[in-house]
């Protein structure tokens, strides 16, 4: 199987805090990471090649400092990483992303499979993997939390809706979305440290895609930031006084009178 | 393309090192320094004293063409009822439509039960109904093609859908094969007076700065809101709509998925997304047993139960019960924050609420900046009084 694994560098938030004062946030000394629902795919990708043989293969747009996360992948199993990173692809919306990725499946092909994580943690839109899908003309399962099976071309999958799980059979190549029930990601083995020490991460640009400046990045997006402001947190909260029993017996009259209860 | 700096300008004043979202930049030998990642967002642009920082203007607005018309509601069904997003999205769609002077469509894809007279005395001037027996399952592959057809036919100017599993994994497939803009989980539409764009504002990197987004050129300008975020309409049981049935072709329209089964998430008896009352539980809580009080006091008021993401990290209570950036965004009308200190990225899957009442034994605990009311205090005396004057 050709597995075509999708990653996105993303700022580690566990650590994001607000400076109170300027109501700003403080980012300094923020590690990137891996996004955590790619783990979950890139996992479930290893473990694909393991079951049924063939290749993984790491896939991410970003700045060049992602090469560093494209090591990590190869450590942990990934068999090639490829990283598509030019100016021209900043300030992509999820259209021109799905778009630029697109490309370079185009040129990775033929591909069995590809897996993305369900959402990234700092855009968190979850789109790009079905618009990526719908680019490349095949079949598209979102969060998918199971592949029971892959044979004969045809992929079985069970995947959560809101109401409950789906069990989805599909035709390959397909585009699946995971989320974090699917497995536990593995830590990187000594073998594949070393891997990833030597391995050359080859790094696609607008020329090595063959496309054209203007489909990419911000000058490709549909959509256009306009806006950007931190929301206005201004304390109103009424504090309740007196012992807890007090306090209890306000709030409960409170929700009662504004008709909450 | 991009960002540019007037080093010539710049004093290393420092203004624009705090407010980059992506924390890019740096003051070195005092000017101005960025690494790589920029979106172009403006925001240092915006608070630069010396206008040292250009960015390449958006470009230029083209006049709303007068061909594209309409704004258009995905109503969604699930097993023949409406979901409750569908109705939230008319009332927004309806203002929407007001403010453009348009008319507001609603498109239903379903089986057998037609829900037309709903979607009508809600606020759409015309509902586009497909009535197909392979709706009933809302078969994704086909909600695709299908609502493709309609819009190249029809060519509404907006398009908005419900961000549940259905909308958020076949709206995108909509947006590109229409090679057009969609903006996810959007917290507020609006239409700018000047060019009549729909101006979507969604929390955006980790949910800690929000951002207005536009599609500008192409068509249709298409969103996703997440249940809860807007609200419900009161019904106007004479309002007059118009019903116009699509046909639907079995032969030219198919499938490569197929749905083998279903099985219901019985456990919960109320929808956390849809519920009226959230009590919700933290990192507070201290271990997996201590969730039954919580459940307790959720029982007495006929609430559902929720989680920050600390307890389902734990493996304390499942996934499905998260809230936040990563879980699920809620808007009930009470909140009960119990043993949750209030990170930003659970802040961002709930402060939209009504009324936000956190028990927290930290009295600095930011939960306290967005709550209504605040008991600084044990939980574990708390809520056994509060399930006490409950019942009582």
């Amino acid at each position: 199987m050709n597995l075509i694994v999708c990653l996105k560098q993303v700022p580690g938030t566990t650590k994001v805090t607000i400076d109170p004062q300027t109501n700003t946030l403080i980012r300094q000394g923020i590690e990137n990471i891996i996004n955590p629902f790619d783990a979950y795919a890139l996992e479930e990708g290893v473990r694909l090649r393991e079951q049924h043989g063939g290749k993984v293969t790491a896939l991410s747009m970003g700045p060049l400092q992602a090469k560093k996360m494209m090591r990590d992948a190869i450590s942990v199993g990934a068999d090639e990483a490829v990283l598509l990173s030019d100016c021209a692809f900043a300030g992509a919306d999820t259209w021109a992303t799905a778009y630029t990725i697109a490309q370079a499946i185009d040129r990775l092909k033929p591909y069995d499979l590809v897996i993305c994580g369900r959402q990234t943690i700092d855009g968190d839109t979850g789109q790009v993997a079905p618009e990526l899908a719908a680019m490349l003309d095949v079949p598209f399962v979102a969060c998918v939390s199971q592949v029971e099976d892959i044979n004969d071309g045809v992929i079985r999958v069970k995947r959560m809706v809101d109401e409950g799980y789906e069990v989805i059979e599909t035709s390959l190549p397909a585009v699946i979305s995971v989320v974090k029930e699917i497995n536990v990601p593995r830590l990187p083995s000594l073998r594949g440290l070393t891997r990833a020490k030597i391995a050359t991460i080859p790094v696609w640009t607008v020329g090595e895609l063959g496309v054209d400046e203007s489909a990419v990045g911000l000058a490709g997006s549909f959509t256009k930031v306009i806006k950007v402001f931190f929301p206005q947190r201004i304390s109103q909260a009424e504090m309740l006084s007196g012992d807890l029993e007090n306090q209890v017996a306000t709030l409960v009259n409170r929700l009662k009178e504004n008709k909450l209860i | 393309m991009g960002i540019q700096f007037n080093l010539d300008n710049c004093t290393g004043c420092g203004n624009c090192v705090p407010v980059c979202p992506f924390g890019l930049l740096e003051i070195i030998d005092d000017t101005v320094k960025l690494s790589e990642g920029c979106n172009f967002c403006g925001v240092c642009r915006d608070v630069c004293p010396c206008e040292a920082i250009l960015i390449e203007a958006v470009t230029e607005v083209p006049v709303v063409n007068d061909d594209l018309r309409g704004v258009w509601v995905f109503a969604e069904q699930w097993r023949g009822v409406l979901k409750s997003v569908a109705y939230e999205l008319v009332a927004k769609g309806r203002e929407l439509a007001d403010t453009l002077g348009t008319e507001l469509c609603a498109v239903y894809f379903g089986s057998g039960s037609d829900h037309t007279d709903e979607l009508i005395t809600a606020g759409a001037d015309k509902v586009y109904l497909v009535d197909e027996p392979v709706f009933a399952e809302n078969q994704e592959d086909l909600c695709v093609s299908k609502l493709v057809e309609i819009i190249k036919e029809h060519k509404p100017a907006i398009v908005l859908a419900g961000a549940t599993s259905l909308g958020r994994s076949f709206i995108p497939r909509v947006a590109a094969i229409l090679k057009t803009g969609l903006t996810a989980d959007c917290t507020g539409l609006d239409i700018d007076a000047e060019t009549g764009l729909m101006l979507q504002t969604r929390p955006t990197f980790g949910g800690n700065v929000m951002a207005t987004i536009i599609c500008p050129v192409s068509r249709p300008q298409m969103a996703t809101v997440r249940p809860r975020v807007f609200k419900k309409g009161i019904p106007d049981k004479n309002r007059q709509g118009q019903i116009t049935k699509v046909d639907f072709d079995k032969t030219r329209l198919t499938s490569k998925t197929k749905l083998l089964n279903f099985v219901e998430d019985i456990k919960e008896k109320i929808k956390l997304d849809e519920a009226d009352i959230v009590v919700a539980g933290g990192r507070g809580l201290g271990k997996a047993d201590n969730f039954t009080i919580l459940a307790e006091l959720s029982a007495v008021m006929g609430a559902a139960l929720g989680s920050s993401r600390p307890p389902v990290d734990e493996g304390w209570i499942g996934y499905s019960h998260q809230i936040g950036q990563t879980g699920k965004t809620v808007c009930p009308k009470l909140y009960i924050a119990c043993g949750i200190s209030g990170s930003v990225q659970h802040m961002a899957g709930m402060q939209t609420s009504d009324c936000i009442v956190a028990i927290n034994d930290d009295p600095s605990a930011p939960i306290f900046e967005i709550a209504t009311y605040g008991i600084v205090g044990d939980l574990f005396k708390v809520v056994p009084m509060m399930i006490e004057k409950l019942r009582g």
